[in-house]
């Protein structure tokens, strides 16, 4: 197949000991250290305050990442359709859902029920932005990132328009987590458009590719989010970071990956445009 | 199916699922518990993949889905599988089994089936497919949103054909929490009677082979998709992204409203849902358009809606029958002239299927006989 074009033009990433691009791009470069205390979550400010405490992680760190990628793009978040992508999705919800259906079914929490859909926070999202823009959710396990990376450029693509992407994973809590494992919390936001902007971070010429392979990230930076679902993340984010050009594979099935050329046009050559 | 809907049968029965069963009536799939995983699928054995073998076993589809992979090779084929809950049955059970110390029994330590994406990983494998295999979980619209999807990915060349499939059954998780939001029928649902008390839930499996480039119909002509930006499980008053989603669909398959033969709504037999749908229906569709709910027959499958209801609009293309809207009796004041609940028979050339869900997520399908120039 071809290889197709588009522009990074928002960026967002948190992670405990990485809160916020601004300070995990340079310790990605090796420019600086990770803060030794980690972030206490991500409180999202699109909520009412009551609302704003109750909300399940899940809801936080993708509405906190959403928010970060839209607001580097300079774009109104009204205006984008997104793809929300998590591993797990709500891991403590589902612990609360299963243990309260052993012991006392009737007394499940309506809020808690809907938060535990797979797409609350995309819901949460359109709801505290006003966005009428489709949302997808989605998830292909240890491929979770790269599945919805492929699926916010090939909207970006067929609609000619710039997408959000949300990616995040939180903590397995109670007996899931002695199955599931994922720990902390961790998040990247993305704003990819077939266009070029003044915001623009990279290009990326991408296809998928036959074979399993996946690039990995140096290893002073994964272990920064290892054990976190959405770990896969970092490779393309470290590459964003360090503005070299380079190829990142990841994975989108077993035996198929997604191949991402990155390159920093006006990085390197800022006459270009 | 074609015979249920045609001699009204409904799939419906009072609740017998679990152990402190809701007073309320399901559309429970007969023999799940019985079906047997081949040897090399065993580990993602669970309810929700059991649903999905049986699926995938009826109407020789199996057959269907290898002999696409032989034409077009097993990594030019995308997988995109819709669910709601996917396996967190499997979980709850775990959780009604833990030993003493706090671990999982044995038998229930397979980590793929306590994941959302168990369902997508399980047909990936059982089907032998090596391309994109993503599972979407937008809650009631999850398996309309994969044929939009899989359109998309065929347009830009990274897949030739497409496996779209939704799978969700029946779970505690699903069925309390309903509960708990006070929208389930103590009868059998009712859509779009002026006394309807709610939904009844249901379990299904469907699959469809999408191709770029087929002989023959029925053709995916267009879709819509759009957020409500309201609340997270009560639609928009005015069905405002419930239009944008029909408006999408009707816009990208060139066709005016006055095209289309029949509609299958979403029709959940909720009390918001429905006035709001009949309200939309009535001023968007000409009088001769036929629209019906046919959850009556089905229960609402929640993430596997979308593709059964496909189906049933695609069969009312094939057969000419049109299936009306089972359990109702008189209809809300609402419904315009197109709402039907007796069963009809038209030539249907354009079908259009609604599926609005939990979290505001809108999709609407529009298929057509043949390609529509």
């Amino acid at each position: 197949m071809s290889t197709l074009t588009a522009y990074v033009n928002g960026v967002s990433f948190w992670a405990p000991r990485l809160p916020g691009w601004q300070i995990a791009a340079p310790v990605l470069r090796g420019e600086a250290a990770a803060p030794l205390q980690p972030a206490p979550r991500p409180s999202p400010t699109l909520l009412g305050p009551t609302e704003r405490r109750r909300a399940p992680d899940t809801v936080a760190i993708a509405l906190e990442v959403a928010g970060r990628a839209c607001e580097s793009a300079g774009a109104d978040p009204k205006e984008l359709p997104s793809v929300f992508a998590s591993t797990h999705g709500d891991l403590a919800i589902s612990d609360y859902m299963s243990e309260t259906l052993a012991r006392t079914p009737t007394l499940i929490s309506p809020i808690r029920f809907h938060n535990s859909v797979h797409n609350a926070a995309a819901g949460y999202w359109t709801i505290g932005t006003g966005c009428y823009e489709p949302y997808t959710a989605l998830t292909a396990h240890d491929d979770t990132f790269g599945e919805g990376l492929l699926e916010a450029l090939t909207q970006a693509a067929c609609g000619d328009r710039a997408v959000l992407l949300a990616a995040y994973d939180i903590e397995a809590r109670g007996p899931l987590a002695t199955i599931v494992s994922s720990h902390g919390i961790v998040g990247a936001g993305l704003v990819v458009s077939p266009h070029t902007q003044a915001s623009s971070v990279a290009r990326i010429r991408w296809r998928t590719r036959r074979g399993g392979d996946r690039t990995v990230a140096l290893e002073c930076n994964a272990e920064l989010v290892a054990g976190n679902a959405m770990a896969a993340c970092l490779p393309f984010f470290e590459a964003l970071a360090r503005a070299e050009r380079r190829t990142v594979c990841v994975g989108l099935s077993p035996t198929l990956s997604l191949e991402l050329a990155i390159d920093f046009p006006d990085v390197e050559h800022p006459d270009e445009g | 199916m074609a015979v249920a809907l045609r001699e009204r049968r409904s799939g419906l029965r009072p609740n017998d699922f679990g152990d402190s069963p809701l007073p309320t009536w399901i559309g429970r799939v007969p023999g799940v518990e019985a079906v047997a995983l081949p040897d090399h699928l065993a580990n993602w054995d669970c309810r929700n993949n059991r649903l999905a073998w049986l699926a995938l076993t009826s109407d020789g589809f199996l057959e269907t889905a290898a002999a696409a992979r032989a034409r077009y090779g097993a990594d030019r084929i995308a997988l995109v599988m819709g669910t709601s809950t996917s396996s967190i049955g499997a979980t709850e059970e775990a959780y009604r089994r833990l030993l003493p110390d706090g671990q999982y029994p044995a038998d229930l330590r397979r980590p793929i089936v306590h994941t959302p994406h168990s369902l997508g990983d399980f047909v990936r494998a059982a089907l032998g497919l090596e391309g994109v295999a993503v599972t979407v979980a937008t809650a009631c619209s999850s398996s309309a949103k994969i044929f939009a999807q899989a359109e998309r990915l065929m347009r830009l060349g990274l897949a030739d054909a497409a496996v779209v499939g939704g799978v969700d059954s029946l779970c505690g998780s699903v069925l309390f929490g309903f509960n708990s939001l006070e929208l389930v029928s103590p009868e059998p649902c009712r859509p779009f009677d002026r006394a309807r008390r709610g939904i009844s839930l249901g379990e299904a499996g469907g699959f469809a082979l999408l191709e770029r480039d087929g002989e023959g119909g029925p053709w995916l002509l267009g879709y819509g998709e759009s957020s409500d930006a309201h609340h997270m499980s009560s639609p928009h008053p005015e069905g405002f992204g419930a239009r944008l989603a029909i408006q999408g669909a009707l816009t990208r398959s060139g066709l005016t409203p006055d095209a289309i033969d029949y509609i299958n709504l979403h029709g959940t037999a909720s009390q918001k849902n429905d006035e709001v749908e009949a309200r939309l229906v009535a001023d968007m569709f000409p009088t001769r358009t036929l629209a019906s709910s046919t959850k009556g027959w089905t229960g609402h499958t929640l993430g596997a809606a979308g593709i059964v209801e496909a189906v049933i609009a695609i069969l009312a293309m094939d057969t000419g029958l049109v299936p009306g809207t089972l359990n109702a009796q008189e209809l809300d004041p609402a419904c315009g002239p197109q709402i039907r609940i007796g069963n009809e028979s038209a030539d249907v050339r354009f079908a259009l299927s609604n599926s609005f869900g939990f979290g505001g997520s809108n999709c609407s399908l529009l298929f057509g006989k043949a390609r529509h120039e």
